[in-house]
């Protein structure tokens, strides 16, 4: 039976403890301290206030990859997938739980592992491929392969510092995807390079399953997961939440999921990322008379309200507030904020609410979702993703009473054509 | 890269060994020696990496292999053989202090690559597997270049104070493999412990300014009383730098010092290893 498995995971789970922050910056001196200390704390101190320090990244995973599946792990950021990735490639133990893996595994969890800079591009095929655990033999046979695929054939010899950021990934990449390994784990690392590039790194990313690998894809993508995956599953809070099945029918529960937050408010989210010294405790859409809006409408006036609370009795300055639009498959369409259009906040404080007024909304029919951030200084204060989510509906924005058809959503310009 | 299920066929292998094991932490964990040898291409990467670094966009490139132990050969000379006159064993001073020289810099060099290591490779340590040892190794395998360019400049220096070398040079190997052992031990401690505690890196440069005094670099060991010559081995570099004098200039061999150095230099290997290979499962979320 277990002949066909490739990796089989049980009850596996990985607890971090917060303020790992502080862990560390943590010196040797504090360490001694600590341990003259700690005799004392546990006569004190009951273990209670410890769990409340404690996160489970991942808890209680279970399932089992056959051979040759192509699988796709889909779930919201900090949802648990790079955990398990780390995990599966070896990076760091489990808490708890355990995994057989029948095979050799490759992981791409970042694209460059192991570049130099100062090395050529010639150094850092070889470099890279041996730290991603190619050997020397099979790097030089697959080397002018390599270098085609990058395109920077002309550039081979000059260290990697001198290349564009393009040709880096490119190059990078390149590497990458020659990995030849049974099992290959591979985290978000298409979401580089450029259209046409992409397309390349997931046409290669299919020749590799249809090869009869196995293949563990996480990605934001949910295009790339349903034209790469067989079967796909949906991690939320470190938990299955949709078990390994068809990947169309993951991807709707994913969907569903992230509208279901929506419905949630904003204040009693607990998913939040930041300082917290400022916090969003509520969104709402309005239109020019000031009503709230469920339903928007291509081309309309619109404002966005983002309420905050500050936590200590202090005025802040130096704020930036950031609504990111996505499509609610996850592809990003928009960022808004006022560092851009305007300037940082100063005087923020108690309670309040910052206004985002868009003239003309830009945004053809569909649902989008949306992030909102918070950050003083330049440090994020609060992050709740997936806030919320509006609906557009057909509207006039042209004023010629036409809209792209609803297979092309995403963003509308005001453009004149003319014959010339 | 021939696949398991190649070797065996699916139906007659119901309880197949997996591959690899994933488990939490354990409180001891063997050393995977044979996993070690797969990658040794690996480390042969690694070091040649470090010494194509070292030396890119410098004027005088691979000559500063030699400069750092020619001037502090120099330093030595003026002031512990002209000034303070230590005895040198009838061996001009330079000579005296260049062949302790060599083998000191290989090790202090490969302490502190090897300590440091870890933590300057945490972008990849956090982004792929291989045997974590893999990094102070190639942090001690790495300045063996420069020592075998400043061998070269030594044996230059013998030729022109008309030395020739003992027989015992057959075992110069042998004290060079102490030298780099006694980095590897060190620097297995230090950089597990480094990975959690940055206070380590720090203490480094002033760890091997006091052992280099510890060591006989600047005077022979035979200024020691009679008595604490055995104890002396205790510091394994003192049976390294002795046995680097007697196998080229012909002094006094070390003799049961080196055999206390021998075995001191193992427990900490053995030691460190442990160490090592329990920390390691924690690095990456550490570093």
């Amino acid at each position: 039976m277990s002949g066909d498995i490739a990796i089989r995971i049980r009850d596996l789970g990985k607890k971090y403890t917060i303020g790992g922050q502080q862990e560390r910056y943590l010196t040797f001196r504090d360490a001694v301290v600590k341990s003259v200390k700690r005799p004392f704390q546990r006569l004190i101190q009951k273990d209670a206030d410890q769990s409340a320090n404690e996160f489970w990244a991942l808890k209680d995973v279970s399932f089992d990859v056959h051979k040759g599946a192509v699988i796709g792990i889909i779930g919201r950021n900090g949802a648990g997938k790079s955990t398990l990735l780390k995990i599966l490639s070896r990076i760091t133990t489990p808490t708890e739980g355990e995994v057989d893996i029948y095979g050799r595994v490759g992981s791409l969890l970042e694209v460059g592992t192991g570049f130099h800079p100062e090395l050529t591009g010639h150094e850092n095929i070889f470099l890279s491929g041996s730290i991603l655990g190619m050997r020397k033999r099979e790097i030089e046979e697959k080397f002018d392969e390599i270098v085609k695929f990058s395109e920077i054939d002309k550039f081979i010899d000059t260290p990697v510092k001198r290349y564009s950021s393009g040709m880096y990934v490119r190059l990078a990449f390149a590497v990458a995807a020659h990995l030849d390994p049974e099992i290959l784990v591979v985290d978000e690392v298409l979401a580089v390079g450029d259209a046409s590039f992409q397309k390349k790194c997931l046409n290669k990313m299919g020749d590799v399953a249809k090869k009869g690998k196995t293949v563990l894809f996480v990605s934001h993508n949910m295009a790339a997961v349903s034209k790469l995956c067989s079967t796909a599953m949906v991690l939320n809070e470190g938990k299955i939440t949709y078990p390994l099945g068809n990947t169309h029918d993951a991807i709707n529960h994913y969907i569903a999921c992230v509208n279901q937050l929506a419905i949630i408010p904003v204040k009693e989210r607990r998913d939040r990322l930041g300082e917290g010294k400022i916090r969003i405790t509520g969104f709402s859409v309005l239109n020019q008379d000031g009503k709230e809006q469920v339903i928007l409408v291509s081309g309309q006036w619109v404002e966005f309200q983002i309420y905050y609370e500050c936590m200590f009795e202090k005025r802040f300055d130096n704020v930036i507030s950031d609504i990111s639009l996505h499509l609610t498959n996850g592809r990003f369409v928009s960022l808004l904020s006022n560092k851009f259009s305007s300037e940082p906040f100063n005087g923020i404080s108690h309670t309040g609410r910052i206004s985002c007024i868009i003239k003309k909304l830009p945004l053809s029919p569909g649902e989008y979702a949306f992030n909102l951030y918070i950050a003083q200084n330049g440090i994020m204060q609060d992050w709740v993703q997936d806030a919320g989510t509006v609906t557009v509906e057909p509207g006039d924005f042209f004023e010629t009473g036409k809209l792209p058809p609803s297979t092309h959503q995403g963003a509308l310009f005001e453009q004149n054509w003319k014959k010339i | 890269m021939i696949s398991i299920s190649k070797v065996l066929p699916p139906s007659t292998c119901g309880e197949l060994e997996p591959l690899i094991k994933i488990r939490p932490p354990k409180k001891w964990v063997p050393v995977d020696l044979h996993e070690l040898w797969e990658y040794r291409e690996l480390i042969y990467n690694f070091v040649a990496r470090d010494v194509k670094i070292r030396y890119k966009q410098t004027a005088l490139g691979f000559l500063w292999a030699i400069i750092q132990p020619l001037s502090l050969m120099v330093v030595f000379t003026l002031f512990f053989g002209r000034l303070a006159k230590i005895p040198s064993e009838g061996i001009p001073y330079p000579l005296f202090s260049f062949a302790a020289l060599i083998p000191w810099t290989l090790f202090a060099e490969g302490l502190t690559r090897s300590t440091t290591s870890m933590v300057q490779n945490a972008s990849i340590m956090t982004k792929v597997y291989f045997p974590r040892l893999i990094m102070p190794i190639s942090g001690i395998v790495s300045p063996l270049v420069d020592f075998a360019i400043a061998f070269i400049i030594l044996l230059l220096m013998m030729g022109y104070y008309g030395f020739l070398p003992t027989i015992a040079i057959i075992l110069l190997p042998f004290f060079t493999l102490l030298a780099i052992m006694t980095s590897l031990a060190v620097g297995l401690w230090l950089s597990a412990l480094n990975v959690k505690y940055r206070d380590f890196q720090y203490t480094i440069p002033f760890l091997i300014q006091v052992w280099l005094f510890a060591s006989p670099v600047v005077y022979p060991s035979s200024l020691l009383p009679e008595q604490f010559r055995l104890l002396y081995g205790l510091n394994p570099m003192a049976g390294v730098i002795e046995g680097f004098r007697w196998a080229l200039l012909g002094t006094e061999p070390p003799q049961a010092m080196i055999l206390l150095s021998v075995g001191v230099v193992i427990l900490l290997l053995v030691g460190g290893l442990f160490y090592f290979k329990r920390m390691e499962q924690y690095f990456a979320d550490m570093v």
